[in-house]
C-alpha cells in the first residue's frame, strides 16, 4: 500500500499541454507525442509544444506507432501518418467509415480496420485487405513475420497479409475487443466484454481463461523480459505468468498494486522489469516486478479524471501521460 | 474541459418501426426543427436517406450474444463500441438518436445500455419510440413478428399516416395496439406531427419518473387532434383514477387487460394471440422477504418471454416505495420517494409478453402478500 515510506517521483514530472481529452501518447525518438480526441496532436517537451491537426474534421479513435512515426485513425475514416516535425501524410481514406482498429511496427506497416474490412499496408505501400467474420475490434503484428492478430465477435485469428490463404481462426465464444500477442510468439490473448481475457497456446489452440475482473479489461502490456502479462481492469495491477510453456493455465496472477481505484493504463518498461499503472483516479504508481516495491509518480490534487494514456521511451528513462480531463506529464527517472 | 456538463449520462432515445411507418420522416422533423439542441445520430443503412445531421453515424446492427448463461441476454455489439466513439466528440451534442431497421428486435439495443458498464457509464436510455403506420400495422401485426415486438416493447407509439384510413378503421388499429401494449403513450398524427418534447426527454426508463402504472387506454380522447401541434398531452398520464374497478372483499384486485372487451369511449379492445399485457395488484404491503426472491426466480426462468416488466410495491415496515423495471431478464429496481399521506400503499406491478402465464404469475404475485 501507498504510505509515508512509498519514494515519490513526483517532483521529477513535468507538466505538459493537452488541454483536451488525451487519446494516446507516445515518443516519437525522443519527442513526446501527445494525441487528442479532438484530432490533435502535440509534439515536442515543455514550453516548446507544437499542434499539429491530424485529423481537421474528426476525432481520433485509436493510435499506433510506427517506429519514429505515430498513426492514428479517426471517425473520418482516415489513417494518418504524423512524424515528429509534424508533417503529416493520409495513408487511407474511406469517406463516411470509422477506422475501428490499428497496429503498426517499427518498419512503417500499418493494419487497420473498418468495420469487417481489415487492411495491411506492408512499409512499401502495398495494400491487402480481408474480411473478418463481424467487425474487427483488436489488431496488433505479431512479434514474428509479417502477420497481423485481429479479434472479433466469436473469436481471434491471424492472417499472412502476404499469401492467399484465410486467416487462420481460433474460436471462443464472446465478443473479444483487444488482441495481443506475447513476444516470443506462442500465445493469442484477448481482452473480452465479458470481464475476462482469453488465451490460446497458437502452436495447439489450447484454452486459456483468465477472469475475475470486476471491469473490462482495456489495456495490457508485456514485460521486458515476456515473461508477464500485466492488465488493467480491476482495484490492482493483474499480472499474468507466461513464462512456462503452459502460460497461466492453472496459476494465479500476481496482484501489485492494489488500491481503491480500478486500473485504468499499464506500461511495462522496456528495459528493466519496471511497471507503471494508471488509476481511475489519476493516480499513476511504478511497481518493482521483482519485489512489488511501489514509487509515487502522480497524486492529483485537481484532476482526478482516468489515465487514459501511458507509454514508457524506448530507453526506459521517461513515462508520458495524458488524463481524460486534458492534463499530460512527463517524468523522467531520476 | 469544454462548457458541457462533464459527467452528465448522454440521453439516448430509440426510434422503431415497421420499414415504412414514417421513421426517417420523424428523424428529419427532429433534426430540422427549431430547439438549439445538437444531436449524434445512429442509422441503419448508411447513406441510402438523407438525414441532414452533422453527426451520423452508420451502424451494422450486430447483435452480440452475452456469454453470461443468459440465453436472452443479447446486445447490439456495434452501439457499445459507436458509443465508445462517440464520447470521443463529447460536448459537441446533447444527445443520441438510434434509428433500427425495420425488421429489429428492440430488445438488444435497450439491453445494452444495462448489460455494458462502459456504455452505463455515460449515457442512458431515454425511451422506446414506435412508429407505426396506421395503414398497414393491423397486417403487419398478423404476419411480422418484429412488428408486434416494436408495439410491445415502446414506451412511446406515435401512430402515423391517419390521414390514410378512416375513423373506423384508426379506432380498429388504436385498440390493436392496447391489445399488445396499453402502458405506452400514444399520439396519432399525420407526417409524425408530434412536439418533440412527446419523443425526447422522457426519461422512461428511469425509476424516479416511474410515478403511476396505470394503463394509458383508459383515458377518453375525445377531442380530435390530427394535425396540431398540442403540448402537455401526457400529463393526464399519472396519477388519477379512471373508473375504478370495484375491489373484492379479500383486497386483492387484478385486471388483466387485452383480454376483455373493454368499452371505454368507444374503442374496442383485442386480444392478441401471441403478446399480451397482465396487471396484478395487492391492495396492500407486499413481504420483500417473499417478494424478490419470486421476481428474480420467475423473471430468470420465463423473462425471455417477458419483454417488459415495471412494478411499484409497498414493502412491509418501509415508508419507501419500491419501484423496479425489467428489460427481459434484466432487472432494475431501487427503493424512491416516500408513500405520500393520502396515497394509499398499493402493491402493482405490469408485464407485457409472448404468452404469459397469467394464473402463475397471478399466484406467485399474491402469496408475497404480507
Amino acid at each position: 500500500m501507498v504510505d509515508e515510506k512509498t519514494q515519490s517521483l513526483r517532483d521529477h514530472v513535468v507538466m505538459l499541454e493537452a488541454g483536451a481529452p488525451v487519446s494516446a501518447v507516445a515518443f516519437l525518438g525522443k519527442t513526446p507525442a501527445i494525441v487528442l480526441d479532438g484530432g490533435e496532436i502535440l509534439l515536442g517537451e515543455h514550453g516548446a509544444q507544437t499542434r499539429v491537426a491530424a485529423h481537421p474534421d474528426g476525432a481520433i479513435l485509436v493510435t499506433a506507432q510506427a517506429g519514429k512515426a505515430v498513426v492514428t485513425g479517426g471517425d473520418d475514416g482516415r489513417v494518418v501518418r504524423t512524424d515528429a516535425t509534424g508533417a503529416c501524410e493520409e495513408i487511407s481514406a474511406t469517406k463516411g467509415r470509422w477506422i475501428d482498429a490499428l497496429t503498426a511496427r517499427d518498419d512503417g506497416a500499418i493494419a487497420w480496420a473498418c468495420g469487417k474490412d481489415v487492411f495491411c499496408r506492408d512499409a512499401k505501400g502495398a495494400t491487402k485487405r480481408v474480411s473478418a467474420p463481424t467487425t474487427a475490434r483488436g489488431l496488433v503484428f505479431t512479434p514474428k513475420g509479417y502477420r497481423v492478430a485481429m479479434a472479433y465477435y466469436g473469436g481471434a485469428a491471424l492472417w499472412f497479409p502476404n499469401t492467399e490463404s484465410p486467416p487462420e481462426a481460433f474460436e471462443w465464444k464472446g465478443s473479444h475487443l483487444d488482441v495481443t500477442v506475447s513476444p516470443d510468439g506462442r500465445f493469442l490473448v484477448t481482452s473480452m466484454q465479458e470481464n475476462a481475457l482469453h488465451g490460446w497456446r497458437i502452436a495447439d489452440k489450447a484454452h486459456m481463461r483468465m477472469s475475475g475482473y470486476p471491469a473490462k479489461v482495456r489495456s495490457m502490456s508485456w514485460s521486458a523480459d515476456g515473461f508477464w502479462l500485466a492488465t488493467s481492469g480491476a482495484d490492482s495491477c493483474v499480472i499474468w505468468p507466461f513464462k512456462d510453456k503452459d502460460g497461466p493455465m492453472n496459476k494465479q496472477p500476481r496482484e501489485l498494486a492494489a488500491r481503491k481505484a480500478k486500473v485504468a493504463r499499464v506500461a511495462c518498461n522496456s528495459k528493466a522489469l519496471l511497471l507503471a499503472i494508471g488509476f481511475e483516479d489519476g493516480w499513476i504508481l511504478l511497481v518493482r516486478l521483482n519485489d512489488g516495491s511501489e514509487m509515487l509518480v502522480r497524486r492529483p490534487d485537481g484532476d482526478r479524471s482516468p489515465i487514459t494514456a501511458l507509454v514508457w521511451s524506448n530507453d526506459g528513462t521517461r513515462l508520458l501521460f495524458g488524463t481524460e480531463a486534458g492534463e499530460a506529464g512527463l517524468l523522467t527517472l531520476p | 474541459m469544454s462548457g458541457t456538463a462533464g459527467n452528465e449520462k448522454i440521453p439516448v432515445t430509440v426510434l422503431t418501426g415497421y420499414l415504412g411507418a414514417g421513421k426517417t420522416t420523424l428523424l428529419n422533423r427532429i433534426l430540422t426543427e427549431q430547439h438549439g439542441q445538437k444531436y449524434a445520430v445512429i442509422v441503419n443503412e448508411f447513406g441510402e436517406i438523407g438525414i441532414d445531421n452533422d453527426l451520423v453515424v452508420g451502424a451494422d446492427e450486430e447483435v452480440f450474444e452475452m456469454n453470461n448463461g443468459c440465453i436472452c441476454c443479447t446486445v447490439r455489439g456495434d452501439l457499445i463500441r459507436i458509443i465508445e466513439g462517440l464520447m470521443k466528440r463529447k460536448g459537441k451534442f446533447d444527445a443520441i438518436i438510434i434509428e433500427t431497421t425495420g425488421l429489429a428486435d428492440p430488445a438488444p439495443v435497450a439491453q445494452t445500455f444495462f448489460v455494458d458498464q462502459d456504455v452505463q457509464a455515460k449515457s442512458r436510455l431515454d425511451a422506446v419510440v414506435t412508429i407505426a403506420d396506421a395503414k398497414w400495422l393491423s397486417d403487419r401485426l398478423r404476419d411480422a413478428p418484429e412488428a408486434k415486438n416494436q408495439i410491445a416493447f415502446a414506451d412511446v407509439i406515435i401512430l402515423n399516416k391517419t390521414d390514410l384510413v378512416s375513423a373506423e378503421e384508426l379506432r380498429e388499429v388504436e385498440a390493436r395496439i392496447r391489445g399488445i401494449n396499453p402502458y405506452a403513450t400514444l399520439h396519432k398524427t399525420e407526417r409524425c406531427a408530434v412536439p418533440l418534447d412527446a419523443v425526447l426527454g422522457r426519461n422512461a426508463f428511469d425509476l424516479d419518473r416511474i410515478l403511476d402504472i396505470e394503463p394509458t387506454f383508459l383515458e377518453v380522447e375525445d377531442h380530435h387532434d390530427h394535425g396540431h401541434d398540442h403540448h402537455g398531452h401526457d400529463h393526464h398520464d399519472h396519477g388519477h383514477k379512471h373508473d375504478d374497478h370495484k375491489h373484492g372483499n379479500d383486497g386483492h384486485e387484478h385486471d388483466s387487460h387485452g383480454h376483455k372487451a373493454h368499452g371505454h369511449g368507444g374503442a374496442k379492445h383485442y386480444h392478441d394471440e401471441d403478446m399480451q399485457s397482465l396487471s396484478v395488484r395487492i391492495d396492500g404491503d407486499v413481504d420483500p422477504e417473499k417478494f424478490l426472491p419470486w421476481i428474480q426466480d420467475y423473471i430468470q426462468r420465463e423473462g425471455a418471454a417477458i419483454l417488459r416488466s415495471k412494478g411499484i410495491l409497498a414493502f412491509k415496515n418501509e415508508p419507501r416505495r419500491f419501484v423496479y423495471q425489467g428489460v427481459h431478464m434484466i432487472l432494475d429496481g431501487d427503493l424512491q420517494r416516500e408513500w405520500k399521506p393520502d396515497e394509499a400503499r398499493i402493491s402493482r406491478m405490469v408485464f407485457i409478453g409472448r404468452h404469459l402465464k397469467e394464473d402463475e404469475i397471478r399466484q406467485g404475485f399474491l402469496a408475497c402478500a404480507a
